[in-house]
């Protein structure tokens, strides 16, 4: 496995060009579940979605996080959510611990952390008007002036003032996601983490909310941590790339770096692995994709990975 | 599109013939005229946003319709010598899994939970007669298994569904499917929910299993690079309609309806402006049954003007052409 420290650290912001504080840096991370038990008397054994994850996120950063199901992606990031309690390890963001705190001593993370998930139609709440989905945020923190913050982010996120009075189901999934990223970003925060956002999107509605969260990282000066199966769109969102498997880190590295010349085995197999239009076009089948990811695998292992994985629903 | 070319008959070299299909709900309309053919052997795809009546389509020729949607048209199979969409239940049931069989995206809602994986697989060969005896179909149902290149198929064989991760499962799928030789395959999205590397390997058996039996293939999918490597040809549907029609190569790189080409471009991450936008198709896909009258993406297509709130009708071949008054060829915009 990479040392995940290597390389990165050398890394220059990528908007400013200078080298800001880390916004996190996480050491030895773990966080596991209990199974269900198999013996009566003996402990119930556990399975480990993160094991021993380090890493470092600066201010500024677009920082991709890439992994196939079961990888421990989304684990970690609802931990630097503070949305799951790590079982071992650190986070620190800007500096103080958040692992380990009770929730009512999040609150310096609720205030610069926001996320937005993958299905918007779960994560917004069908029976409130969309004002007061984008408010509630703002009234939970004691945010001065709401109804002008809400106006001005439906704006931001590019919908109609007369979205505010309608309710979720009454938008398409691109909408929803706009409404989600303006609550999200109301209490405006420093960092967003994203969990998927535009893999339950029609693709010509996920290029324009791949354009709007580029435009609004770079207004708002947002630090972005972006979660997702899908190389190529963490690519194109991300300076920076981490690659996980079975709950660690394979591979970090700038973006280009690692689509262009990637290190370890893994990595190598799951770019070979996507189909694109230009392999298409020049003839590249199925066949084709199984053979070169099986060759720079150096032999067919994903078989095996998908043999040892217990199925993970709900994801 | 019209079907200008004459029918072809039952033992003509079409395995699959759909001509003028429509499906509606009775207020609204969900797809509107679709015609298109698919010989042996031949690989199709359909291509097309969520509303765009992709699924709609795969599911009318499979005859499973939700009881308020009705079809009309003709639907033809080769070596069935009666219409499809007009067929009894009991004629259509007879046909469904044996003739033409079907993977669908959600394998864990496809497949029946309560039931072994390996008596799912002889359920089917015993249906339709292909093995008379529950032990023959047994070991058929295991070779099948490792067919579909699942490792120890004797351990996979006596599991329940929920004992086998996403990828295992649509093999299970594609065994089912594959099982009594269809003339047709159809598979809906079926690997979306799977991982990169498990995909590749999915397509590629759907590829071989359908190259094995010279059987059609329709496959139905949103992502164009996973139709363009699976794919002969290509379909790309909007609002219910089919817009353009082509061969895989020539539709990627001259697309002429202004839909494909705004897919095209919303799909290739790599081509960005100078600001690092991606192109994009403004607005978004309408609800179905709510598309404008005329020609469907008037209200989001750049070279849209009055002259296409008529339907532009079908220019071209029914293997090749296109449904626009301004092709992207042509001067207008």
């Amino acid at each position: 496995m990479a040392d995940p420290m290597a390389d990165r650290s050398r890394v220059p912001d990528a908007d400013t060009g200078v080298d800001a504080g880390p916004v996190y840096e996480v050491a030895g991370l773990e966080r596991s579940f209990p199974q269900p038990r198999t013996r009566l008397l003996a402990p119930s054994p556990r399975i480990a979605a993160l094991a021993g994850v380090s890493f470092e996120v600066r201010a500024g950063q677009r920082f991709g996080i890439v992994g196939e199901s079961g990888s421990g992606k989304s684990t970690l990031l609802r931990c630097l959510g503070g949305l799951e309690p790590a079982t071992a390890g650190s986070i620190r963001f800007r500096g103080r611990e958040i692992v380990g705190k009770r929730e009512r001593r999040l609150g310096f993370l609720r205030r610069d952390v926001q996320l937005v998930f993958q299905d918007p139609m779960a994560s917004l709440d069908p029976r409130m008007r969309v004002r007061h989905i984008v408010r509630e945020p703002l009234v939970a923190q004691g945010t001065p002036g709401a109804d002008a913050r809400v106006a001005e982010m439906l704006e931001a996120v590019g919908l109609d003032p007369a979205a505010a009075g309608r309710f979720p189901h009454q938008f398409s999934g691109g909408q929803r996601q706009r409404i989600a990223i303006a609550r999200a970003l109301a209490v405006r925060p420093s960092v967003l983490l994203a969990d998927e956002p535009v893999s339950a999107l029609d693709v010509s509605v996920r290029a324009q909310i791949l354009n709007l969260l580029a435009d609004l990282v770079q207004r708002f000066e947002l630090t972005l941590v972006f979660v997702s199966h899908d190389l190529s769109v963490v690519r194109h969102v991300c300076d920076t790339i981490t690659v996980m498997r079975d709950g660690g880190i394979v591979e970090s590295g700038p973006a280009e770096q690692l689509w262009e010349r990637p290190r370890q085995p893994y990595t190598r197999q799951l770019v070979a692995a996507v189909p694109t239009l230009r392999r298409a076009l020049s003839g590249a089948g199925p066949a084709e994709l199984v053979r070169d990811a099986a060759a720079t695998a150096g032999g067919d292992r994903s078989a095996a990975a998908d043999e040892a994985h217990d199925p993970k629903d709900g994801r | 599109m019209t079907a200008a070319e004459p029918f072809a008959t039952p033992d003509g070299p079409d395995v699959l013939r759909v001509s003028g299909l429509h499906v509606g709900t009775g207020r609204d309309t969900l797809v509107e005229d679709v015609s298109f053919s698919v010989g042996p052997g031949e690989r199709v795809g359909l291509i097309g946003e969520s509303g765009s009546g992709k699924s709609l389509t795969a599911l009318a020729i499979m005859g499973l319709l939700a009881d308020e949607l009705h079809a009309s048209g003709d639907v033809r199979l080769r070596g069935v010598d009666h219409e499809l969409l007009t067929a009894g239940e009991a004629e259509r049931s007879a046909l469904r899994g044996d003739t033409m069989s079907m993977v669908f995206q959600e394998p864990m809602t496809a497949l029946n939970p309560l039931m072994r994986v390996e008596r799912q697989i002889a359920e089917v060969l015993l249906i339709h007669g292909t093995r008379r005896e529950r032990a023959a179909a047994a070991a058929a149902a295991r070779d099948l298994l490792a067919a579909v290149d699942l490792p120890d198929p004797e351990r996979i064989a006596r599991r329940y569904p929920h004992q086998l991760s996403g990828g295992q499962r649509q093999r299970v799928m594609l065994a089912i499917a594959l099982a009594n030789g269809p003339e047709l395959l159809i598979c809906d999205e079926p690997t979306t929910a799977l991982d990169v590397t498990v995909q590749a390997q999915m397509l590629r058996l759907i590829v071989d299993g359908v190259a094995d039996r010279d059987a059609a293939l329709l496959f139905i999918s949103h992502d164009l690079a996973v139709v363009a490597t699976v794919c002969d040809r290509v379909l790309v549907m909007y609002g219910g309609r089919i817009v353009e029609a082509g061969e895989v190569r020539q539709l990627l790189t001259r697309p002429q309806h202004p839909y494909t080409q705004g897919l095209l471009a919303a799909s290739d991450l790599e081509a960005v402006d100078a600001l690092g936008h991606l192109p994009t198709i403004e607005g978004s896909v309408p609800p179905g049954g709510r598309f404008p009258d005329g020609c469907v993406f008037r209200n989001r297509c750049p070279r849209g003007d009055e002259r296409c709130t008529t339907w532009p009708g079908w220019t071209g071949t029914e293997r090749s052409g296109y449904a626009c008054w301004y092709p992207i060829g042509s001067a207008h915009g």
